[in-house]
Parts: C-alpha cells; sequence; structure tokens
C-alpha cells in the first residue's frame, strides 16, 4: 500500500476552475497534480488539485487566481 | 466538385481539424469522467477549446462556455433556459426578434409564446434590412429580451450587433445572439457588445466538424438547464450541479469533435480572422458583380454594404429555384442550396415565399476560379454566355 503523507487538497466548483489551475501551475512549474476528489471531503465524483503539504506557499498565487472557482481547502492524510 | 453550400457546412477543412479529431479518437476518455490519463487528457482538450471559444467571442472566461450538438440545441437551451422559468411564474415576457431570423430561433420563440410570450418582430425591407429606430420602438414595459442572428442566412445581411447591445443594455433586455453564420469570420466581443449569451455552431466558419457547437454564457444571465443527469462531479446530489459549464453539460461531451474545433479554431487564430473575411468576401463580390447584369437574375440582400456574410442568393426568371440548383448540380457540379433555407420570415420579406432562392455561399477555402466557373455556369443557364 502507498504510504500516506500529508497533502494540501483543492476542490473547485466546476471542473473548468481544476483544469485552469493544472495549466497554470503547469506552465509555472508549481508542485501538485489533479487527482479523484478524496472520500474524506466529498462521496461524489470530480477532481480535485494535491501538492506536498509543505509546499502549500508556493500556490498562493494561483490559488488568488482560481479564488472564484475554488470550493474548499483541506489538510489530509492521502 | 466546386462546393457553395459554405453557409450549410464547410466541407473543406483544415488538415489540422481531420487529423485532430482521427487522433482524439485514439486517445481520449471521456472528459471529466475519472483522472487517469486518456480522461484527463479529453478533459484538458476540452477545457483548452473552451479557452479557445472565450478568447475568440470575448467571454468572461473558459468556464462561461458549454459545449453543445450544435447551434439550435444552444438557442434552445438559451431561450427555453432563460424565459420559460418567468413564465412558469408567471411573468409577463415581450420578445424582440427580426424577420432575418432562422428557425432555430423562431421556433423556440414560438414555442414559448405559444405558452404565453408575446413576440415582436423587427420587420425586413425588400432588401432584408431592419430599422433600428423600429427595433427599439417595440421595447415596452414587459419587454425582457432581444433575440437575433448576426448574419442572414439567406441573405448575408450584417445585422448591428453594437448598436443592438446598446439598446438592450440600456433598456436592461438580455441579448442572446445567434452567431452561426459569423462565428470565426466576423469579430465578436461579447462583453463589448453587450452580449448575455452568445450561440455559436462548430461546422461551419470555425472549421470543426459536425455535431459541434455551444453557448458562451455572460455574467448576469442564468440558465436552467434543458438536460440533467452524468455530471461527472456531485453524483449524489439529486439535482444536477448549477455551476457552469457544467449545469449546461450533461451527459458526455463530444471530446472527439471539439479535438476538431479546437483545431478549427486556432486555425482561425493563427490565419487571420480578417485575412479569411478578406478572401471570402472578395469571392462573394467576385460572383456578384459577375451575375449581376445578367438578364433575369434578381440578386437579394443589401449589396450597397461590403460589411455582410459571403453569401449570394439569387432567382433566374422563369426557373424554379429547385431546378437552378439541380442543373447546376448535375451539369456543372457546383453545389449550392435551394429552397426555404429554414428562413421563412426573411423569404416572405424579400417576396420569395412561393418560389424560393438559390444560395451560393463562399469559404475561404473557395478560388477565384471556381468562382468564375459558377459565373460561367449561371450565365450559360441564363442563355447568355456569348454576352
Amino acid at each position: 500500500m502507498r504510504e500516506k503523507t500529508l497533502k494540501f487538497v483543492v476542490t473547485f466548483k466546476n471542473t473548468a476552475g481544476a483544469l485552469g489551475m493544472e495549466k497554470f501551475c503547469m506552465e509555472r512549474r508549481l508542485p501538485g497534480r489533479l487527482i479523484p476528489v478524496p472520500r474524506q471531503i466529498s462521496a461524489g465524483c470530480g477532481m480535485a488539485w494535491c501538492a506536498p503539504w509543505e509546499e502549500k506557499e508556493l500556490l498562493g498565487e494561483a490559488l488568488s487566481r482560481f479564488a472564484g472557482q475554488v470550493q474548499e481547502q483541506h489538510k489530509l492524510w492521502l | 466538385m466546386i462546393y457553395l453550400d459554405n453557409a450549410a457546412t464547410t466541407l473543406k477543412k483544415p488538415e489540422t481539424v481531420i487529423r485532430a479529431v482521427a487522433e482524439a479518437m485514439g486517445t481520449l476518455g471521456n472528459s471529466s469522467r475519472g483522472v487517469h490519463g486518456a480522461s484527463l487528457a479529453a478533459a484538458r482538450t476540452v477545457y483548452q477549446a473552451r479557452e479557445a471559444a472565450a478568447r475568440m467571442f470575448g467571454c468572461a472566461g473558459p468556464e462561461r462556455v458549454a459545449f453543445t450538438g450544435n447551434v439550435t440545441e444552444a438557442l434552445n437551451m438559451a431561450l427555453e433556459g432563460i424565459f420559460a422559468p418567468m413564465l412558469e411564474r408567471q411573468e409577463a415576457v415581450h420578445l424582440i426578434s427580426t424577420d432575418l431570423e432562422h428557425n432555430s430561433v423562431l421556433r423556440p420563440l414560438y414555442r414559448l409564446q405559444d405558452r404565453g410570450a408575446r413576440l415582436s418582430f423587427a420587420k425586413a425591407d425588400e432588401k432584408g434590412r431592419i430599422s433600428y429606430e423600429e427595433l427599439e420602438g417595440l421595447i415596452g414595459p414587459d419587454t425582457r429580451g432581444i433575440v437575433c442572428t448576426h448574419a442572414s442566412n439567406l441573405t448575408g445581411n450584417l445585422l448591428d450587433l453594437d448598436r443592438i447591445g446598446g439598446i438592450a443594455r440600456r433598456c436592461g433586455l438580455y441579448l442572446i445572439v445567434d452567431a452561426a453564420q459569423t462565428a470565426g469570420v466576423f469579430p465578436i466581443d461579447m462583453e463589448a457588445m453587450g452580449i448575455d449569451v452568445l450561440c455559436f455552431t462548430g461546422h461551419k466558419s470555425l472549421m470543426g466538424p459536425q455535431g459541434t457547437g455551444g453557448l458562451c454564457v455572460g455574467g448576469r444571465v442564468t440558465i436552467r438547464p434543458l438536460k440533467v443527469g452524468g455530471s461527472g462531479v456531485h453524483s449524489y446530489d439529486r439535482h444536477h450541479p448549477a455551476s457552469l459549464p457544467e449545469a449546461l453539460e450533461a451527459g458526455t461531451v463530444n471530446a472527439h469533435g471539439i479535438a476538431g474545433l479546437l483545431e478549427g479554431i486556432s486555425w482561425i487564430f493563427d490565419t487571420g480572422m480578417e485575412k479569411i473575411r478578406e478572401k471570402e468576401m472578395e469571392l462573394a463580390f467576385q460572383f456578384y458583380e459577375g451575375i449581376r447584369q445578367i438578364p433575369g437574375i434578381t440578386v437579394y440582400g443589401d449589396w450597397e454594404t461590403c460589411r455582410r456574410a459571403p453569401i449570394v442568393t439569387v432567382n433566374l426568371e422563369g426557373m424554379d429555384a429547385g431546378e437552378l440548383a439541380d442543373v447546376l448540380w448535375t451539369d456543372y457540379e457546383i453545389a449550392v442550396r435551394a429552397g426555404a433555407h429554414c428562413a421563412p420570415r426573411m423569404h416572405r420579406a424579400l417576396g420569395t415565399e412561393e418560389t424560393g432562392a438559390v444560395r451560393f455561399s463562399f469559404s475561404v477555402f473557395n478560388t477565384a476560379q471556381e468562382t468564375a466557373a459558377a459565373i460561367r455556369a449561371l450565365k450559360e443557364i441564363a442563355g447568355t454566355s456569348g454576352e
């Protein structure tokens, strides 16, 4: 089984927000990737942005840019 | 074949569009249904297409672009989704449109009329032009919106969206626009023009495949979804998600087609919209100048302005429109469109309700040689080839 580490997880109001976040972060080599929304957050499906917790601060600009589309921010062991 | 039916659908597409669709069919999973590589590849492609469409139409953001199967679906979604809830709340709903409209606008409007909406139409004159003063004069206390095309699919006449948008904004009305004949050829800026919903099709001047289209939704409008169902998110909610674009995209989107549409829009950006428009207008005016003196020919529309869609619609005296189109096809392999063109009010205004008309419509991929051949064909058919 994959070893769990502390993660910073961001969910979005729509998938366009998640994909916009991915594009923004990839272009700037910011940490993280899209993952299925963890069950601890929602039992539904959808995609979330997941980055190592210790790199959370690097995502400040991205979070500001997509503030209107971000739904929640979480600290999770994943 | 000389294909001059581009107002129906563009036949010749950029090679990049064809390759993109073929590649997408071999690589894309279901967009926004899972977060594995194939699904993400589809989701990224669709997202890029949303970005491209938002950029092309001056839409506030990619999340406000929802894809549909065609412009008719988009118009139905917009008109039903905005105005049917008002009627259900017993509100007075008066809508203004024009004689230039296609049935994709008219029939959804008539359906709203059957449920209590009041409709008024700005009348077209014998050249297919409307009076903007008359349009503004139709506005009353119960008027909620203006619904209009950007260009007539029959005459090619353009409506002045800046002016109509100004009227709509000044009077607090929604403006819903059918851009079927102009998207990709004429600049459209929703924000600047005051357009609340812009409906487009992918398979005409945007150079995408059939089965693609969409609507760009402005910030002050809410559209009740026509369809609900799978959305890829909030699966345990009883109701369909309210956030755009999922709200308007129940079910799997046509990612294969949208991959082609993305390449079509990218091709327009790379080629230059102005360059495309100039070429198409050159061909349309070459054709118009070449045929307008033929005895017995009637050319419809307003040719006093260069700001028009590349459409030339004619009738030849003594010949049925269908017969003329058939002779052009069987004897010259020239593909044109005869009949009513799903534009009944426009035909009535032009006096061609009984006869129909024959429409020649040009694409950037047509040539001056093809246009000259079409002129020669019409002259021969009219019996004036030696003149």
